[in-house]
């Protein structure tokens, strides 16, 4: 394979991963950031202590946790045609991926959120804020770096599962690798799309790093 | 101003249940600095906590200012879970300050930032906001670092960005929870001067619980003494040192020496304001013609009073000394016989009540 003809299926195979790792992220912190705000307020302790609800997210949260992605993939084929019309193609990878991703993000949410100091909580409760003002004027300010680390994880996570989506005919740059690379034995296409994916994460993760520095910048500097 | 009755709360905790308080009747006038003071666990932390139901209290109502707070708390849904504040309760807690003893402030925010958040909540705009917490910081001589994050400050000044922060609803009353018990020694002073300050310009009443008796000494015109969920002394501080037997009073001017024994008769005298200057003493020397050594002395303002206690210890048992005693206790002054440490804390003596017929 030359370069020419390497060239357009690369910049295609970005794309498409690009399309299908942001829509789900976008909609992984739609559905993690209230499941995870959700798990904290209602655990034992919590400012909305309920055992069911509880129990009812943690169990939710683990299933989606627990499942082997491929096989959530296949599993939620179905679904994904009921909610696109299609179970192939890029926009069709982003259900499976978003439905995957959004109990991990929710539990680093969880993590995240439990951290900032009761404190704080106490703090806000005893100024006359009731929940909605703890949790959108405290906890997710407080956690917000870490919030943004578990974004990054989470993106990553999802760049991983939208090459395993290739496998599928979900399109990107995984798909691109299977095809060519894998089933064509056009190894040097391989390790090139494999390139492309490790400067996609490391761009991510550089971002992500940068962000929560600068936040911890903030927090300590004078203006 | 700040009244609860019959408070107690159980915390359980699954087979044991721990009272942590065991009907308290606390009441705090007006105007005052109140102290509770109480070894850790003694549930003054509680206590406090009950006052604007940070920690709902088991039973007991507490008032503040005229509302029955714990009242306010059970309007609407009584279903509720039990954590929820209504919105009458959050409305009074507005109005109500509070300062902690690990500041609890935002890192997240500005100086002004913190300030600036009960504002929001209270529903202020942006405009009300920033000129009030500039007021509040200038008040609280922080002026300088309103855009600094909390981060940048020493803890002395991340207590004063919490001051601010309390009185930023016009409270009336303000809590404070080990305020300076995170704090070394010269800024706990200069932190209880502000708070000092704040009551006597606003007229706030400052309920504050500390386990520090150099805390009470330096800004409390009363004080309870609590131990195991129960207030077992309380009054103002003149009032208490003025009470044979007092436990606070003696934890609050500790003079050392031994007992009185076989052979001697040790006795704790205490003396305000005018009779200091007389030379009680020497006369009781004089006239008796008794030797009497003084074990321990120490003079202290107290309460913005000057109060003086002196332990003396009289040659011969406590029946010799019936006399001079009473000479002391004419003299207007406090004398108080000093027991064995095993008596400590009782009903300090039937000795000492008869010294006083």
């Amino acid at each position: 394979m030359t370069w020419d003809e390497m060239e357009p299926l690369l910049t295609q195979g970005s794309v498409d991963t690009l399309y299908m790792v942001l829509w789900s992220a976008v909609i992984s912190v739609l559905g993690g950031l209230p499941l995870g705000i959700l798990l904290v307020l209602t655990d034992k302790g919590g400012l909305l202590q309920s055992g069911p609800v509880n129990r009812i997210a943690g169990v939710i949260v683990n299933l989606g946790r627990s499942l082997p992605f491929i096989i959530l993939l296949v599993a939620l084929i179905p679904f994904t045609r009921f909610v696109v019309g299609t179970s192939i193609g890029p926009t069709a990878m982003v259900v499976p991926l978003a439905v995957g991703a959004i109990p991990f993000f929710a539990r680093l949410v969880e993590t995240a959120v439990r951290e900032v100091d009761r404190g704080i909580v106490e703090a806000v409760q005893a100024m006359g804020g009731g929940v909605p003002t703890v949790v959108l004027k405290a906890l997710l300010p407080q956690a917000l770096p870490s919030l943004i680390a578990g974004l990054t994880t989470t993106v990553i996570t999802l760049i991983g599962y939208s090459a395993m989506a290739g496998a599928v005919g979900g399109g990107g740059l995984g798909s691109v690798a299977v095809t060519y690379g894998y089933q064509r034995f056009e190894t040097p296409f391989m390790l090139l799309t494999v390139a492309v994916l490790i400067v996609i994460v490391t761009a991510v993760q550089l971002a992500g790093d940068g962000a929560v520095r600068l936040l911890a910048r903030r927090e300590r500097a004078t203006t | 101003m700040i009244t609860t009755t019959d408070l107690t709360k159980v915390y359980r905790t699954g087979e044991r249940d721990i009272t942590a308080l065991d009907g308290v009747n606390l009441h705090v006038p007006e105007g005052e600095v109140y102290g509770v003071i109480g070894q850790s666990g003694a549930g003054k932390s509680s206590l406090i906590r009950c006052v604007n139901l940070l920690e709902r209290p088991t039973s007991g109502t507490v008032t503040v200012d005229g509302a029955d707070l714990t009242a306010l708390a059970r309007r609407g849904s009584r279903t509720a879970p039990a954590r929820r504040p209504t919105a009458e309760l959050r409305a009074a807690r507005s109005r109500i300050g509070m300062v902690f003893q690990h500041f609890n402030l935002l890192s997240s925010r500005t100086v002004q930032g913190n300030v600036e958040l009960p504002l929001e909540i209270l529903g202020l705009d942006r405009r009300e906001r920033a000129a009030k917490a500039r007021e509040l910081l200038d008040l609280v001589g922080l002026a300088d670092k309103a855009r600094v994050h909390p981060a940048r400050l020493s803890g002395g000044q991340k207590q004063r960005v919490g001051i601010a922060r309390a009185l930023a609803g016009d409270p009336k009353v303000l809590l404070s929870d080990e305020a300076t018990s995170a704090l070394d020694p010269e800024t706990t002073r200069s932190v209880l001067q502000l708070l000092r300050d704040l009551n006597k310009q606003l007229g706030l009443t400052v309920l504050l619980i500390t386990h520090e008796m150099d805390v009470v000494k330096a800004v409390c015109d009363s004080a309870a003494l609590m131990s195991n969920g129960r207030i077992t002394e309380s009054g103002t501080l003149t009032d208490l040192l003025a009470t044979p037997g007092s436990e606070l009073a003696r934890e609050l001017f500790p003079v050392g020496g031994e007992p009185t024994g076989e052979d001697r008769t040790v006795v704790d005298v205490t003396f305000h304001g005018g009779t200091a200057t007389e030379p009680v003493i020497s006369q009781l020397s004089r006239t008796y013609d008794i030797d009497i050594s003084i074990l321990g002395a120490a003079m202290d303002t107290i309460g913005g009073r000057q109060v003086g206690r002196m332990r003396i210890e009289l040659p011969g048992p406590f029946e010799d000394n019936v006399v001079p005693i009473g000479y002391l206790r004419q003299q207007g002054l406090q004398a108080e016989v000093v027991t064995a440490p095993t008596a400590k804390g009782a009903p300090v003596p039937t000795l000492a009540k008869e010294g006083a017929e």
